[in-house]
């Protein structure tokens, strides 16, 4: 199957006019598959740190959202233990007018504001509710820990 | 309780059922329900004619509906408002479910903050310009697919985001077929919270795909009004309305009876379970799953014959089995001799409470608690499975009638008592099986005794009735005056039992072991 317009446009973007701190590159073998990094945003208990993520077009994008999923561990509660994220714009407010690159940087401004008040990973996110401190101290150390 | 003619007919009509302010309606436009109300019995006039006329305590009023009638129905209202509001329609349908068909509210935000009613409803600012169409643009690029050939097809609702014609409708056609959605199918736009009206939809996809958005409105529809429920028999289409409201289902049971045949109750959709309320219902259930492996062993299907111990295999509904081996007749539920349970002791149905020294032991309380249970589990069970052994029995007497049929010259007409005995029983089955969970949870009083009598004249009629299907088939028909009797007498016995408990339950006379709510 050739790949439609409208992925070969976003890819050649992506690769000609990158978003700081955002990489995306798709695999050679498979076109659908990208290698994602997103680095922590400044101000952040992610600083410096470097998310590895795994982002797949199905065939049916962009009527249906881009499947991602992160690869290193991260301390967040809205970011599941198997690296699953709770996003609206990835679930209910998915719009085909929506791109790789726009996802990408919702991620990147929720690792910016944690939301605790709509979790995805359920302990975590107890944690941050009772002790703010401790959590964000733990997010940081994860993040020296896992994301280098 | 105050509640005390909240589920009379007189109340019914005038209350507005599908939506509309007069009932007449429904007639005027040629579109009668489906069904009327008050049909007790699925097809068989025999049944019970002579008790038909008058209204039972257990009924509930209700209309059965097809989904055409229910469009039709929607269409009205929509074509109503639309000339109050003066709105198009395809916009008022939209606003009239933002509102959840609510009228007389969607007019009253409408006239007071007309602006805040259409933006949250998702049709932006009114401008009724011109009639949603299809454009070319010079220099137009699809934000979906990329295209930008100047010839290609676009679209936009008033919000002015667009797409080209084939990711507008593929955009629909995933968000109806893929996603089942229909009343609030938002923009492509990122962002945008405009709804796709009908209009619009009309005009960019294809007829597979707008009879299933019509489907769905339906459902939607339905799904919407408390007073309205899809029949849950598979493959049926009709949805039923009745007026009976979740705070009512304590003081009744409102079962009722779909054109498909099935009878389910409208509070809680699972099959009829008169005389039990639908939170014990929900409790029974839940027990019977949690002691399932406890009670499983009581209600295998063999027993021994307490004379002789061979092993006896109940094949019939009939609960007076007569052991092959030493002709002993006994009672299959208590094991007790059969001839004691004649007309005049029948002491089946009752648990009789264990009373003092034994009681006093945790252990032999916690034993008499599962015995307890096992004893009303063991009949709600019992019943359950002889109405499928009587279903059994009659499928197989109607095929050898059959065969009788065409030898004897006997018409069609003349073995339907049989096909009327076996609708009763299966009916007064259902019911006896629930009033075991009810007795379960009743708590004793002086309302008590007279429905453990009116249970037991029941369970005589049945087991009554039942017997008469194990005769051999060329004694059937010498005995259709009798079982023409005994099948009246069940009805009847079925229908004084549910008329005393649910007049008991709506006056509130029963007490519970457990709290209803
Ligand atoms: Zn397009
Ligand atoms: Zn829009
Ligand atoms: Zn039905
Ligand atoms: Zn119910
Ligand atoms: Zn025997
Ligand atoms: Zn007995």
């Amino acid at each position: 199957m050739s790949l439609p317009k409208r992925i070969i446009k976003e890819t050649e973007r992506l690769m000609a006019d990158p978003v700081p701190g955002i990489s995306a590159v798709p695999h050679e073998d498979n076109l659908r598959y990208f290698d994602v990094t997103i680095e922590g945003p400044s101000q952040s208990p992610y600083e410096k740190g470097i998310f590895q993520l795994e982002l797949f077009l199905p065939d049916d994008y962009p009527m249906t959202p881009p499947k991602i999923r992160f690869l290193t561990k991260i301390y967040h509660p809205n970011i599941d233990r198997l690296g699953r994220i709770c996003l609206d714009v990835l679930k209910s407010n998915w719009s085909p007018a929506l791109q790789i690159r726009t996802i990408l940087l919702s991620i990147q401004a929720l690792l910016g504001a944690p939301n605790p008040d709509d979790p995805l990973a359920n302990d975590v996110a107890q944690d941050w509710k009772k002790d703010e401190k401790g959590a964000i101290e733990t997010a940081r150390q994860w993040t020296q820990q896992y994301a280098k | 309780m105050d509640s005390d003619d909240d589920f009379n007919s007189s109340q019914m009509s005038d209350e507005d059922i599908m939506g509309d302010q007069d009932s007449d309606v429904s007639v005027e436009d040629g579109l009668p329900p489906a069904q009327s109300m008050d049909q007790d019995d699925v097809g068989f006039e025999s049944q019970d004619k002579d008790i038909m006329p008058s209204k039972h305590a257990f009924d509930v009023d209700f209309t059965v509906y097809s989904p055409q009638q229910i469009q039709a129905y929607q269409d009205k209202q929509i074509e109503d408002v639309s000339s109050i509001l003066g709105q198009p329609p395809e916009a008022t349908a939209i606003l009239l479910r933002h509102l959840r068909w609510n009228k007389e509210r969607l007019i009253d935000q409408y006239m007071e903050k007309t602006e805040d009613i259409l933006e949250s409803a998702g049709l932006g600012e009114t401008a009724q310009t011109h009639p949603p169409r299809l454009e070319k643009v010079a220099g137009f690029v699809c934000d979906i697919c990329c295209e930008d050939d100047a010839n290609q097809d676009t679209f936009a609702m008033k919000c002015e985001h667009r797409f080209c014609v084939d990711c507008y409708k593929q955009y629909l056609s995933t968000k109806i077929k893929d996603e089942g959605e229909a009343a609030r199918i938002r923009c492509p736009g990122d962002g945008c919270n405009r709804v796709v009206d009908s209009k619009s939809l009309d005009l960019l996809v294809g007829e597979d795909i707008k009879d299933r958005y019509q489907v769905l409105l339906t459902r939607t529809y339905v799904d919407d009004k408390e007073n309205l429920r899809w029949c849950p028999a598979p493959n049926c289409i009709y949805a039923l309305q009745c007026g009976v409201k979740d705070k009512d289902l304590l003081q009744i049971v409102p079962t009722v009876h779909c054109e498909c045949g099935h009878d389910f109750c409208f509070g809680c959709s699972l099959n009829d379970h008169q005389p039990a309320p639908c939170a014990l219902v929900k409790k029974w259930l839940k027990k019977c799953e949690d002691d399932s492996e406890t009670a499983n062993w009581i209600s295998a299907n063999t027993k021994e014959c307490p004379k002789c111990n061979s092993t006896i295999e109940k094949n019939g509904g009939c609960n007076h089995m007569t052991c092959r081996k030493c002709r002993n007749e006994f009672c299959w539920m208590c094991m007790g001799v059969w001839s004691e349970h004649g007309t005049s002791w029948y002491n089946c149905n009752r648990f009789e409470e264990k009373s003092g020294t034994e009681a006093r032991d945790a252990q032999a309380k916690s034993r008499q608690s599962l015995e307890r249970y096992l004893h009303y589990y063991n009949r709600y069970a019992n019943h359950e499975q002889s109405a499928k052994l009587d279903k059994d029995i009659y499928l197989k007497t109607e095929k050898k009638m059959t065969a009788l049929q065409t030898t004897t010259g006997m018409s069609w007409i003349e073995v339907q008592f049989l096909d009327a005995a076996s609708q009763a029983l299966q009916q007064c089955r259902q019911t006896l099986k629930w009033t075991y969970a009810f007795a379960y949870y009743l708590a004793r009083n002086n309302a008590t005794e007279i429905f453990e009598d009116n249970q037991k004249d029941l369970e005589m009629a049945v087991e009554n009735l039942s017997e008469m299907f194990e005769k051999p088939i060329d004694q059937l028909q010498g005995l259709k005056v009798e079982m023409l009797d005994k099948t009246a007498y069940c009805t009847k016995r079925r229908i004084i039992l549910l008329d005393d408990t649910a007049e008991n339950l709506k006056s509130g006379n029963w007490e519970f072991n457990v709290s209803l709510s």
